[in-house]
């Protein structure tokens, strides 16, 4: 017993205590699963199509990446304490956030789509969701997205898009706003074929929706930026990007 | 240990900091953003508020059997009062939230004519599954403390109302609830604080509490101490007001008395 | 997949993940608890104790700090507490540290354990007849003696029933990491519940789970407090 309370208490100081090493970058990824972009195993690895991809510009960008699970509305918090160094969540690129952090390019470019429950005819306008209850997760472009134009629905915030998913599944919500490819996935499964279906795209805005995803990073650090660029371009040129890409999607995810 | 003036000098010298402090704290920190979300921050309080008060009137109307069962009912009665507070002590209330939510969710589309059914407007908010987790809980903390107070209470003052001939119904109604309720105020106090941090969990299941709030605001205005700091301040304020409630109910439950 | 299959030890099954998920909790509310009975013990002497600025200080500190809810508290300690102590080592001149979510983790239990912690150990310590403090004083006993010599047996079997279940809150409030994403039983349960969609599942495992860990405690627990009075007096 003693034995184990000076290990439990060693190993609270040595983490208390632990210097942070300059060669390291800590990746910070959402804890919860995202596919295709990011799914934790049993063993609480993860893996998907951004995971790859970010390993690979690690690799090109000769940084020691280490990847650190935090929880997905905290993660710009979370950037701006110093608990991890570059955000690779799937976050949009917008004049909002660009505000409080930095962007790397573009690493990939996406829209946002609506699902809706089987037997709705929903479209994805505002007089269509008028005093419908659509659930976005908290913190992401699709809440500004909704509260910005669906003003006449009911929006409900969840902290995982995977938990909004799971309340249009129980027909809790009508429908739900999100990344057009998150969904998709989610509609190819078993719970999302049963029970609903792709009523397509949201009408663009740019100011809410920004351009295209990029790595987070905290303002005032042009090296790593630069380093991330290089890196993106580079495995886009190498075909490595290509290859990663054909694995999990049949179009060019990266855009024009 | 003697009284220690309020206005004792060292005590001054801790106001006059704290007067620093929060001068310092609403001169120097961002609090524009105060404004513009005040009517979801009212909405907020004023749901927190509501989930407060109902979850705890419905748990302690289910603590009173529960207490009463593991006192003074039969065997099994008491077995299963037991073993119910045991379970609501011994697992973390956000797992019981979540596993009446998000694993009752998982089921309701298996259940067929559910949507069609009378329920189902109930079943469909996100409120009801706090009320219910938060009201059960209470009754679970709340059904030991009760069983501890109808224990208490002076085995001579019911043997004398039986003597009288009063109807054990009369009793319990009359002698032995009350008393127990008095002898139990002061436990309930921190039963009641305890129920207020517990509301926030609500946020994790899309009710929109002054915690939801304060999250919201902190993930638009990308501003991370200040929201918390309210937060934390609109805690410190209801508890310190339920505190200053219950002094008042035990001063005049005693002198009643 | 059927539920053992789910539940199973080796992945693809998400068992053997619960139980490190488990043991997680298990090392946080541990840590959290022991450093909370140390802040909880020197709160209780200062309270005791004759120095009024410092006793209320401590009164502060149990005050807010029994009155915020942990979830809010987990929130300013895993954000605003790693800043702050990095401005002050930085101004120290001082390396900055990384504080990560394990030691957040453990700071924030340590600090809701010991306001309460001082409240349980006050109560029993004033429990003790004060003769008993006063003798040992005057035969010139040393105060760090008398307090492991006399105060400490004296006051555990009182304060035994308030500090196991000040334990089992700590175990308990471990599963409010999870809202900041730190893996322990309950994200990791809801990380197998996300993944595989048997929501029902993991859930209803993480709570059976937990409800062993207060059983098994409750047992300990019950054998130390027997142990402990065998030498008090029946009343």
């Amino acid at each position: 017993m003693r034995k184990k309370i000076t290990v439990a208490l060693a190993a609270t100081l040595a983490s208390l205590a632990l210097p942070a090493l300059a060669e390291t970058v800590r990746i910070g990824i959402a804890t919860e699963p995202y596919p295709p972009f990011a799914v934790p195993d049993a063993r609480g690895e993860y893996s998907g199509w951004e995971i790859d991809i970010t390993k690979a510009i690690c690799t090109a960008a000769k940084l020691d990446c280490q990847f650190v699970a935090t929880a997905w509305d905290g993660i710009i918090p979370s950037l701006q304490a110093e608990k991890i160094d570059v955000i690779a969540a799937s976050l949009s690129i917008t004049e909002e956030r660009q505000k409080v952090i930095d962007f790397s390019e573009r690493y990939y470019q996406t829209g946002a789509s609506l699902a809706v429950g089987q037997g709705l005819d929903i479209k994805p306008d505002p007089a269509s969701l008028k005093g419908k209850k659509i659930g976005v997760q908290s913190g992401s472009i699709h809440q500004s997205y909704a509260l910005k134009h669906f003003n006449g629905a009911e929006i409900r915030e969840y902290q995982t898009q995977d938990e909004a998913n799971q309340d249009l599944f129980a027909g809790r919500l009508d429908a739900t706003l999100a990344d057009a490819l998150v969904l998709e996935a989610f509609l190819k499964s078993r719970e999302g074929e049963v029970c609903c279906y792709d009523a397509g795209l949201v009408a663009q805005d740019d100011a809410v929706l920004g351009q295209g995803i990029g790595f987070g990073l905290r303002k005032g650090n042009p090296e790593l930026k630069e380093k991330l660029n290089n890196a993106i371009d580079s495995i886009r040129a190498s075909g490595e990007y290509a290859r990663i890409s054909s694995g999990y999607f049949q179009f060019n995810i990266y855009g024009e | 240990m003697p009284k220690v003036s309020l206005f004792a000098p060292h005590r001054l010298v801790l106001m006059a900091l704290a007067l620093i402090l929060c001068l310092s704290a609403a001169i120097n920190m961002d609090w524009s953003w105060m404004e513009r979300y005040s009517q979801d921050i009212i909405g907020g309080l004023w749901r927190t508020l509501a989930l407060l008060t109902g979850t705890a009137i419905i748990g302690f109307l289910l603590s009173i059997p529960l207490g009463l069962a593991q006192a003074a009912g039969p065997a099994p009665l008491a077995w299963l009062a037991r073993g119910f507070c045991t379970l609501i002590r011994g697992t973390p209330i956000l797992l019981q939230l979540w596993l009446l939510y998000y694993g009752l969710g998982s089921v309701l589309p298996y259940i067929p004519g559910i949507r069609q059914s009378w329920l189902w407007p109930l079943l469909s908010e996100a409120w009801p599954y706090a009320m219910v987790s938060l009201s059960l809980c209470f009754a679970g903390y709340g059904g030991e403390v009760m069983r501890g107070a109808f224990k208490g209470v002076p085995n001579g003052e019911l043997e004398a109302a039986q003597a009288m001939g009063m109807h054990p119904f009369t009793i319990l109604r009359r002698i032995w609830l009350p008393r127990a309720i008095q002898r139990v105020l002061p436990t309930l106090n921190g039963e009641l604080i305890m129920q207020l941090k517990a509301t926030p969990l609500a946020a994790t299941i899309a009710f929109i509490d002054i915690y939801a709030v304060i999250a919201r605001i902190r993930q638009e205005t990308y501003i991370i101490y200040e929201p918390l700091l309210l937060l934390a301040l609109a805690y410190l304020i209801m508890a310190g007001l339920i505190t200053l409630g219950f002094r008042y109910l035990e001063n005049r439950t005693q002198a009643r008395r | 997949m059927s539920v053992q299959q789910l539940l199973a030890l080796e992945p693809p099954g998400w068992g053997g993940y619960l139980l490190e998920g488990l043991l997680t909790s298990l090392q946080v509310a541990l840590a959290g608890y022991l450093l909370g009975l140390l802040i909880g013990t020197v709160g209780a002497t200062i309270k005791r104790g004759d120095n009024l600025l410092a006793r209320d200080l401590v009164s502060i500190y149990t005050t807010t700090v029994r009155a915020i809810p942990e979830l809010v508290l987990i929130l300013l300690v895993y954000f605003a507490l790693p800043e702050a102590i990095n401005q002050l080592l930085q101004a120290l001149g001082l390396t900055k540290i990384e504080i990560g979510g394990f030691a957040a983790g453990v700071m924030v239990i340590a600090l809701v354990q010991g306001a309460y912690a001082t409240e349980v150990i006050r109560g029993a310590i004033n429990a003790i007849p004060p003769g008993h403090i006063e003798v040992a004083h005057s035969f010139g006993m040393h105060p760090f003696k008398i307090f492991y010599r006399i105060t400490l047996p004296e006051m555990l079997p009182s304060a035994l029933p308030g500090l196991s279940n000040l334990w089992l809150v700590a175990t308990k409030d471990t599963a409010l990491l999870a809202v900041v994403g730190f893996t322990e039983l309950t994200l990791a349960a809801r990380q197998a519940a996300g993944s595989t969609k048997h929501y029902f599942l993991f859930l209803l495992a993480a709570g059976v789970l937990y409800l062993l860990v207060t059983l098994i405690s409750n047992q300990v627990f019950r054998y130390l407090e027997n142990r402990t009075s065998k030498g008090a007096r029946h009343a």
